[in-house]
């Protein structure tokens, strides 16, 4: 880039639901003549959330660093609010997107505080910047990180990592939200938080691209699923029309099962377990006995009441 | 974090007390004595500010020929060395990184050795800084080629790394020293223990300028440190543009620790102990860690020089030999903690 950009805050690129903010035209990327992605066609559109799933090695976090400007497609473009990716200016790019890693990593033992504030630097110099204090509490309160803030980042859990990151991913106020299976290393309620926290960003505007392996996550939080295999997508849509036993169970390499949840009617994806543990017909008397005990204690209300024994299969 | 903030001005005003105090005592010590009282009176006097100089007939001359120009270079050379290992920290990701342990110091003795021998003097008095530099910066450049991998570099990879480099310079210099003249022997010995006798103000106006160019730029670099102790992608997500700040800091470690190196030789281990130190006291951030290390390895060799130009009456020790008899200890001790807690840099 040769002349300087404007700033681009919050305030700007005003959100209008449905409007692309990022689009992928026959993207292809090689490395050393190794296909890795092969002309995959996509757009992201405010107010969205798009999951990008697939099996291992099927090119997600590739074409995540594309999509994040990281790397140029071997051929094919990405346009960011219209305009060329690769031709943004670092720090302009920086004001767009947030990226959230796999790997949370950091070399000295800053405090958790600190390094959510890291993500307040692209605004440096900007009439944001007043606003990084308010930003950076914020911002750890939805993450839940707001009592780990004097604790030192190495010495948190790995969960607690990943929340923190996603705390600085969060502050640095992006309209364009990039998370890489942000959802690894957190137990059940703080990955629910996450993809909760994602879909109020879409709420409001935001335009938020997530790497998932839990299919039954994405089901239940992506307006948008891409099934990658291979470095093609397999199937691009609604998670209802894409999300198939058929398309899955080829695309995995083995027999999943989609179901709607019998009261909720959400969209299940459970694998086939052949070789799971079953009751054998001299242990029943003391599983029924554990079962029995359970439910005794269980409230009324508890959904557990509700669950049929083996799900009617579609 | 109130806690901090004060922890953070405690310690510059306490590094700068202690930089103070040592300039006045080490002016003061050595053969001839000069209360500090007088010290100041001679400082004052050149400034034109006071009458009452040195009592001493050869007070004035002692203090201003040979001290002076020999605490300021202790200061300058403390405040590269320092630096140029918080920095070098910084960019590798690595607190055990410093210019002696990685062997760009080495390198950069391996050039000024061959200016020495050789006689060149193709830059009047520069020739020697001039060559070190080159020889520094192909060092850290070779270092910081060979030892990362994947973006990262590894403990075991970068120690090694300087044993290699180190290696290579000493017998690159061994051969010098067999080739030298008995004259250039005598200097090239000097080179390797390190020591700032014979200090004079022509030497301390060549590294001056090369050790605040190399403070102010160190300066510049400290947020996006900060950033780049994410990784590099997430620094790059944040707007910076690594691959400059990596050969940014190439160039200025190399200037720094010329700097150190051209009329000093090698004085290992400064620029470990202090920045770590600082980190323990006021945490990595680097905005304060720089200049905190800078003024922290200033009183550093300034205590040193004090010890070797005292400890043993009408002896200079060598300071490299007293800086690397309490540094290689604390090289241990780090190593030993490090394998305990592995806080974060495997």
């Amino acid at each position: 880039m040769t002349h300087r950009r404007r700033a681009l805050g919050p305030q700007d690129h005003a959100p209008t639901r449905g409007t692309v903010v990022l689009s992928a035209h026959d993207v292809h990327v090689a490395f050393d003549g190794v296909p890795i992605v092969s002309g995959v066609d996509l757009e992201l559109r405010a107010g969205e959330v798009l999951a990008l799933v697939g099996p291992n090695g099927a090119g997600k976090s590739t074409l995540l660093s594309v999509l994040a400007g990281d790397l140029a497609p071997s051929s094919g473009s990405v346009r960011l609010h219209g305009e060329d990716l690769h031709g943004l200016r670092l720090s302009d790019l920086a004001r767009r997107r947030a990226v959230l890693l796999q790997e949370q990593r950091l070399s000295f033992p800053f405090h958790v505080e600190d390094v959510v504030r890291m993500g307040r630097a692209p605004w440096r110099g900007l009439p944001e910047e007043d606003d990084d204090d308010t930003v950076v509490a914020r911002s750890m309160e939805i993450a839940e990180v707001t009592h780990l803030a004097p604790r030192l980042f190495p010495t948190l859990s790995g969960g607690e990592k990943g929340r923190a990151s996603f705390a600085r991913i969060l502050a640095q106020g992006t309209r364009v939200l990039m998370l890489d299976e942000p959802t690894a290393a957190l137990d059940i309620r703080h990955q629910e938080a996450v993809l909760v926290q994602a879909r109020e960003q879409a709420a409001a505007g935001d335009a938020v691209v997530v790497v998932l392996h839990d299919l039954t996550l994405a089901a239940a939080y992506a307006d948008v699923v891409a099934v990658l295999d291979g470095g093609r997508l397999s199937g691009y849509g609604v998670p209802r029309d894409v999300m198939t036993s058929d398309l899955l169970t080829e695309v995995y390499r083995y027999p999943i099962d989609v179901f709607e949840h019998p009261d909720r009617g959400e969209l299940v994806v459970l694998p086939v377990r052949e070789h799971a543990v079953r009751p054998t017909p001299g242990e029943t008397d003391r599983q029924s006995s554990i079962l029995s005990k359970g439910q005794r204690d269980a409230r009324p209300d508890d959904p557990r009441h509700d669950l049929p024994d083996s799900p009617t299969l579609p | 974090m109130t806690t901090r903030s004060a922890k953070v001005t405690a310690l510059f005003v306490g590094l700068a007390v202690a930089l103070l105090a040592f300039a006045v005592i080490s002016a003061g010590s050595g053969q001839l004595r000069i209360p500090p009282g007088e010290v100041f009176g001679s400082v004052l006097g050149r400034l034109g500010l006071a009458t009452d100089g040195v009592t001493h007939p050869n007070g004035e001359a002692a203090l201003w020929s040979i001290r002076f120009p020999r605490v300021v270079m202790a200061v300058l050379v403390g405040a590269a060395l320092a630096s140029a290992g918080a920095l070098m920290q910084g960019v590798f990701g690595n607190p055990l990184a410093d210019p002696g342990v990685v062997g760009v110091s080495s390198g950069a003795a391996l050039a000024a050795c061959t200016v020495i021998v050789f006689g060149w003097t193709f830059f009047g008095t520069w020739t020697v800084a001039v060559f070190a530099f080159v020889g520094g910066l192909v060092t850290t450049l070779l270092v910081y080629l060979v030892s990362r991998s994947g973006g990262r570099t590894e403990v075991v990879t970068l120690v090694l790394t300087g044993v290699a480099v180190n290696a290579m310079c000493g017998a690159g210099i061994a051969f010098l020293t067999f080739l030298g003249d008995q004259q250039a022997r005598e200097q090239i010995v000097f080179w390797q223990l390190g020591s700032l006798n014979g200090t004079r103000w022509q030497y301390v106006t060549v590294v001056l300028p090369l050790v605040v160019v190399g403070l102010v730029g160190v300066m510049m670099l400290a947020r996006r440190l900060d950033l780049l102790s994410l990784g590099e992608r997430s620094a790059r997500h944040l707007g910076v543009d690594v691959e400059r700040l990596r050969i940014v800091s190439v160039v200025l470690v190399a200037l720094l620790t010329a700097a150190a190196v051209a009329f000093c030789g090698i004085i290992a281990f400064v620029g470990l102990v202090v920045p770590h130190l600082v980190r323990m006291i006021v945490g990595p951030g680097h905005r304060v860690l720089l200049p905190a290390s800078a003024l922290g390895g200033a009183v550093l060799l300034l205590a040193a020089d004090l010890v070797a130009r005292t400890a043993v009456a009408y002896a200079d020790l060598p300071i490299g030999m007293l800086t690397a008899l309490v540094g290689g200890p604390f090289f241990f001790w780090l190593i030993r903690r490090t394998r305990r807690t592995a806080g974060g840099w495997a």
